[in-house]
């Protein structure tokens, strides 16, 4: 029997589709980058909870600051690592709105620790998304702190070195010991059931803030091929074998 | 309530006049001398009546962030610190800047540089009134001169900053946060609800209704030639700033042969050497700028017509002076005063330094 494409487009055979807040601007990730999958579950989950009229993102300053580009909802761009502090006012501010950030591992890790740790310990009802990809991948490939040991840059070309350079930093072992934090969880979007795992956490942080629990931080440890000088394939093995060595998957708190 | 007379410090009416006009936010972190700001609110506890939000932040730098983030969502919010602290708070003063967002920030400047002293000063000039951070932007700066000026200015920084989406500074010194005066307070003003901030201020990032388009506060834009646009619109805003914002008081001015200008707690001082001048028979006006940007150029260019000289006189090295040299053009000689590092002069050191650089 012959096909035409129209027998094919039809919607009970729809089994994918681009989630309702994503909107049709290009993307400037790079191919194999993991900000796109993390902005889609993002964007599924808001729509999902039907909160995208409540829900203000902050976003930082690295290669996710154009995030406010591509998912439909209002958006505040913050200066670099000052996201905790932005959001903890607009959610004082508005209590009954959904607050998040969205953050590099320079932005939150190195430049923005202290907004950081005492967003976390003050208990704020936001949540941060923490993506971490051991390298400064807007500006170029520089070490970030969660570079790992020996693991090479731009400005660590003979790889990490602890004496130079001091020791990968575990912000969510270091956060989970700060008394706001309600939930605290290492996630991954590099396997279709990493993705879902990952969906899951997002939603139990979004409930979390709109029921007032505490800062939930959820790290998605993820690749920068083009820093890693990888091909995605390769970055995600690459990825698996060293990266979740260091930071290993899975809750460190859920209260 | 209605208004009340009170006897308070200038640190203590900034809090209480914040209240009273229905600020939505205080965000702050301690520094000398300046700390009742913060200390005042928390006794308040404007939570419970009035619902304004006020947080001790880990940081200058984080809360200047929360203002910017509250500021964001179109709420009146304001920070208050010293000559240090309002250091720190520049990259964020510069991100509100390009941002158009408006707030109220408050300095009540101590000596520096550094850590400086806690006494005292306006050394902060030239960082309040040329930008202060980086990039070509100004702040609605004004100098109180009375903790009377403390309470009003609140008021009006949060009114011409909402006016023109730009902060606005409250440029005081220790002197005028320290010292105790007689005040009026301003009867009670109400919160704006959500929906008033939605339809006064349509930018406001508070969540996107369905008929709207997303909100982005934002100062980042890659393409120059937007970017260019965006400066042009900024300078566009400080032009009508200019135009029409201008604010000074004139004291003796009119048959005056030698002019002070002066700004803030000097102006007060000043305020005696005109009479102590006048002892001796010389005839001493003073000028007093109210806002330092935008600075009352012309007003200080019409003194030439009848000015021998011009005293500019500070609490700093000599930076207000440059300006009034400018106003000026070479017309009349303008010469400084300016005693530094947290000493405040009398007014016949005033008068002595008059003498001895204009007659």
């Amino acid at each position: 029997m012959y096909m035409d494409i129209n027998d094919i487009i039809k919607p009970e055979n729809l089994v994918y589709t681009k989630p309702r807040l994503m909107n049709d601007n290009p993307m400037h990730y790079c191919p194999g980058c993991s900000h796109g999958v993390v902005h889609k579950l993002i964007a599924e989950v808001i729509d999902e909870m039907g909160i995208e009229e409540e829900t203000i993102g902050i976003a930082p300053v690295g290669c996710a600051v154009f995030a406010y580009n591509y998912i439909d909802i209002d958006w505040i761009e913050a200066a670099h690592g000052r996201a905790p502090a932005i959001a903890t006012a607009v959610k004082r501010l508005n209590p009954k709105k959904m607050v998040f950030t969205y953050q590099g591992d320079g932005d939150l890790a190195a430049i923005g620790t202290a907004e950081t740790i005492h967003a976390c310990n003050r208990g704020e009802n936001i949540v941060i998304i923490f993506i971490n990809n051991g390298i400064y991948g807007m500006t170029g490939g520089q070490m970030a702190p969660t570079t790992l040991e020996g693991m090479k840059t731009s400005t660590c070309p003979y790889g990490r070195n602890v004496a130079l350079n001091g020791y990968p930093l575990r912000i969510a072992e270091l956060v989970e010991r700060v008394d706001g934090t309600c939930y605290v969880t290492r996630q991954s979007v590099h396997t279709p059931a990493s993705i879902r795992k990952a969906k899951k956490a997002i939603r139990h942080a979004f409930e979390n803030a709109m029921a007032g629990k505490g800062t939930s931080m959820i790290e998605i440890v993820s690749t920068c091929n083009s820093g890693w000088k990888m091909t995605p394939v390769k970055a995600n093995q690459w990825m698996e074998e060293n990266m979740f060595a260091k930071y290993p998957m899975g809750d460190l708190k859920n209260v | 309530m209605k208004e009340e007379i009170k006897l308070m410090k200038g640190n203590e009416a900034i809090a209480h006049a914040a209240i009273r006009y229905g600020a939505d936010g205080y965000f702050g972190y301690p520094i000398t001398p300046q700390s009742e700001v913060m200390e005042t609110l928390m006794e308040e506890k404007p939570w419970e009546t009035t619902g304004m939000v006020v947080l001790q932040a880990e940081s200058e730098v984080a809360a200047i962030n929360m203002v910017y983030g509250g500021a964001s969502c179109g709420k009146a919010v304001m920070t208050s610190s010293s000559s240090p602290g309002v250091s720190l708070k520049q990259e964020g003063i510069s991100y509100l800047a390009g941002a158009e967002l408006p707030c109220l920030i408050v300095n009540v400047m101590r000596g520096g540089p550094g850590l400086g002293t806690i006494q005292p000063s306006q050394a902060d000039y030239f960082q309040a009134t040329k930008g202060g951070g980086h990039g070509d932007y100004h702040l609605i700066t004004l100098a109180p001169a009375s903790v009377q000026e403390m309470v009003d200015f609140v008021a009006l920084g949060f009114d011409l900053a909402f006016k023109y989406r730009n902060p606005a500074i409250i440029l005081a010194d220790g002197i005028i946060g320290q010292m105790m005066e007689k005040v009026v307070l301003p009867p009670f003003r109400k919160r704006r609800t959500e929906e008033e901030i939605r339809a006064q201020n349509p930018w406001a990032a508070l969540g996107k209704p369905k008929d709207r388009k997303r909100n982005v506060i934002t100062s980042l834009e890659l393409d120059p030639a937007i970017m260019e646009q965006n400066n042009i619109r900024f300078q566009a805003t400080y032009k009508r700033i200019s135009e029409n914002e201008i604010r000074y008081e004139e004291i003796n001015c009119e048959n005056a042969d030698y002019l002070i200008v002066a700004f803030g707690s000097m102006a007060r001082i000043c305020q005696k050497t005109i009479e102590l001048a006048a002892e001796e028979g010389i005839k001493v006006g003073v000028l007093r700028p109210i806002t330092l940007w935008p600075f009352p150029s012309e007003a200080i260019a019409r003194q030439t017509s009848h000015v021998k000289g011009i005293l500019s006189a500070e609490l700093n090295a000599g930076q207000m002076v440059e300006d009034v040299r400018l106003a000026v053009n070479g017309k009349v000689r303008v010469e400084h005063f300016g005693r530094l590092g947290g000493i405040v002069p009398t007014p016949d050191e005033v008068l002595a330094a008059l003498k001895e650089k204009l007659m």
